[in-house]
């Protein structure tokens, strides 16, 4: 075995038992904080995953998407809303567990099938395409994927123009949520939180 | 590579030599290059906080450190001896793994994006394809180190600099990705070497500043917001946060911070000589030089030279640029949070995109001066 086979073999069982152990975290821990952090861990693992298939500008990307923005913005909005609270006694919790229990369980059965139906070997390890998969993702996102591609950037227009609206109460002359007539003086001076609910 | 130094490959030849396997020869290469660059990233840092002691002195007409060695070069290396010694307090109320995790998270991205500094064609650690894209993607990174010792600290303080410093952090990383992509785009590949190839042509006229002032300037604001410098220090605003997200460290944690936003400021500084001044170009191209003076370019000699040549050219480049950012510092008062996010949002995001769309329009009106 050489040198370069034992190093990823370690990497990857490293970064599995990271992601694996991350994950569960991410669900079980108590605290919403150490959850989100945790899943920028997850991520930032995952992006090492890639990193092992040859795969830089997609771990690279994951880096800047889903560490950087996501998660990011995980965090900012926790701890612009954090509040030291107990979580509320749900009545009928046991059922619900049942069900997202049976979903999960669905969904990794499916995982399981795809995993053992793909043939996953490649034909050779020549075809791999390491430091030129940068300009073959570019090529298939402007053919044959053009269509998700330009629906994906029309849902981000909309995310955004809603976004716009919800920041700029002002363009509107009813409060979205409330339905009341919108006091532009209060905007003007956000004398107090513009999304606190007014009954 | 047809020309320059490849010290991996004469230092692996050399090991062979002595009968160990390559395998075995490259193992012991990896780490010396590392080595080289954390070493060199601190002596810059050593550099430039002796430099923002003394411009600042002279802007101030003050003295500045003059003690300890001649003219105070060893101040910065007194005041790390001290953070280095000093008791470290994790505050009773604090979060004890985030708080130590925190400034961690924020150095390591930033001495890990030195992997794709060259300071020649052969004189980097590693020529990833994906190149200047991962700087990108590690500098966001850092404003998750950044909220989580400010939430950590329990510290409303400190709270609100981490939330300031991933804000301004999220708004400006955009117009800065932008204007990389102009870069990008008129060069045709995504790794540092060959921007820095594409604009050797013909010295100083070929540089990436005549064809992208634009994007310079955008690129020069965004990286001096990026590194928290004085016009845009909102995160750590003294007068009303107290110190940001570092009120509440001392001892090396604080070091780890400090080492980290100057590391950042280096960094930008040669990321900039590199998009946009020609990166380890001399002014007049050295193979011009050497065909005027009859010299071979493939010599050794001449190749020592030339190596030489560039790696003074990038710091000297890149120590300019650090020079006006603490120039910047000490004669421009702070802008305000909204004035802050008003110029990220409304000013230079759309001049990036415009600027990236010109770009775009002129490579395929003259390929020859904005590559084909």
């Amino acid at each position: 075995m050489s040198i370069a086979i034992t190093t990823q073999i370690i990497c990857f069982s490293v970064l599995s038992l990271v992601i694996l152990i991350g994950a569960i975290g991410v669900v079980l821990l108590e605290s919403i904080v150490y959850s989100a952090f945790l899943l920028g861990g997850v991520f930032m693992s995952v992006a090492g995953l890639y990193l092992l298939l040859n795969a830089s500008f997609v771990a690279a990307a994951q880096v800047l998407v889903y560490v950087g923005a996501v998660n990011v913005l995980i965090i900012f909005a926790i701890m612009l809303v954090n509040k030291k609270e107990d979580l509320k006694p749900i009545s009928d919790i046991k059922s619900r567990r049942i069900i997202s229990t049976s979903i999960c369980l669905t969904l990794l059965s499916l995982l399981i099938r795809v995993d053992l139906t793909n043939v996953w070997t490649l034909s050779s390890p020549q075809n791999s395409i390491g430091e030129e998969s940068t300009i073959r993702i570019g090529e298939h996102l402007f053919s044959d994927y053009l269509l998700p591609f330009e629906v994906a950037s029309v849902l981000l227009l909309m995310a955004m123009i809603g976004a716009i609206v919800l920041a700029r109460r002002d363009v509107m002359s009813k409060d979205i949520s409330t339905g009341l007539p919108v006091d532009q003086e209060l905007i003007e001076k956000s004398s107090e939180p513009l999304l606190t609910n007014k009954n | 590579m047809e020309y320059g130094l490849d010290l991996e490959y004469s230092f692996n030849e050399f090991l062979k030599g002595f009968g160990l396997s390559s395998e075995i020869a490259h193992i012991i290469w990896l780490p010396l290059p590392m080595l080289l660059v954390l070493i060199a990233a601190v002596v810059g840092v050593l550099v430039t906080v002796w430099l923002e002691r003394k411009i600042s002195a002279a802007a101030q007409q003050r003295i500045g450190p003059e003690y300890a060695g001649a003219l105070g070069v060893l101040q910065p290396i007194a005041d790390g001896l001290k953070l280095l010694v000093k008791e470290d307090i994790i505050p009773a109320k604090a979060d004890g793994i985030l708080f130590t995790a925190g400034p961690i998270l924020v150095l390591v991205p930033v001495i890990l994006s030195w992997l794709i500094v060259p300071f020649g064609q052969n004189l980097l650690i590693s020529n990833v394809g994906i190149g200047i894209f991962l700087w990108i993607a590690l500098s966001s990174i850092q404003p998750i180190g950044l909220l989580m010792s400010g939430y950590a600290s329990n510290n409303k303080y400190s709270l609100l600099g981490g939330l300031r410093a991933a804000a301004q952090s999220i708004s400006y990383e955009i117009p800065l990705a932008l204007s990389v992509l102009a870069i990008v785009l008129m060069t045709n590949s995504l790794s540092t070497v060959d921007i820095v190839n594409q604009q050797s042509g013909a010295g100083i006229l070929s540089w990436n500043i005549w064809r992208q002032p634009v994007g310079f300037i955008v690129f020069w604001i965004c990286a001096l917001a990026e590194c928290e410098r004085l016009p845009f220090d909102l995160p750590e605003a003294e007068e009303e946060l107290v110190a940001g997200y570092q009120t509440e460290y001392a001892g090396m944690k604080f070091a780890l911070f400090y080492l980290g936003s100057y590391i950042n400021l280096i960094l930008s500084a040669l990321l900039v000589s590199i998009l946009y001044l020609g990166g380890w170009g001399f002014p007049i191209p050295v193979e011009l030089i050497a065909k005027f003076l009859n010299l071979p370019i493939n010599a050794p000699f001449i190749q020592v030279f030339t190596a030489s040549i560039g790696i003074v050219m990038t710091v000297l480049k890149a120590y300019l640029l650090v020079f006006i950012a603490i120039l910047l510092r000490w004669t421009t008062p702070r802008v305000r949070i909204d004035q802050l996010l008003d110029l990220g949002w409304k000013f230079l995001l759309p001049i990036s995109l415009a600027n990236l769309l010109i770009t775009a329009g002129l490579k395929l009106a003259f390929p020859q001066f904005f590559g084909g």
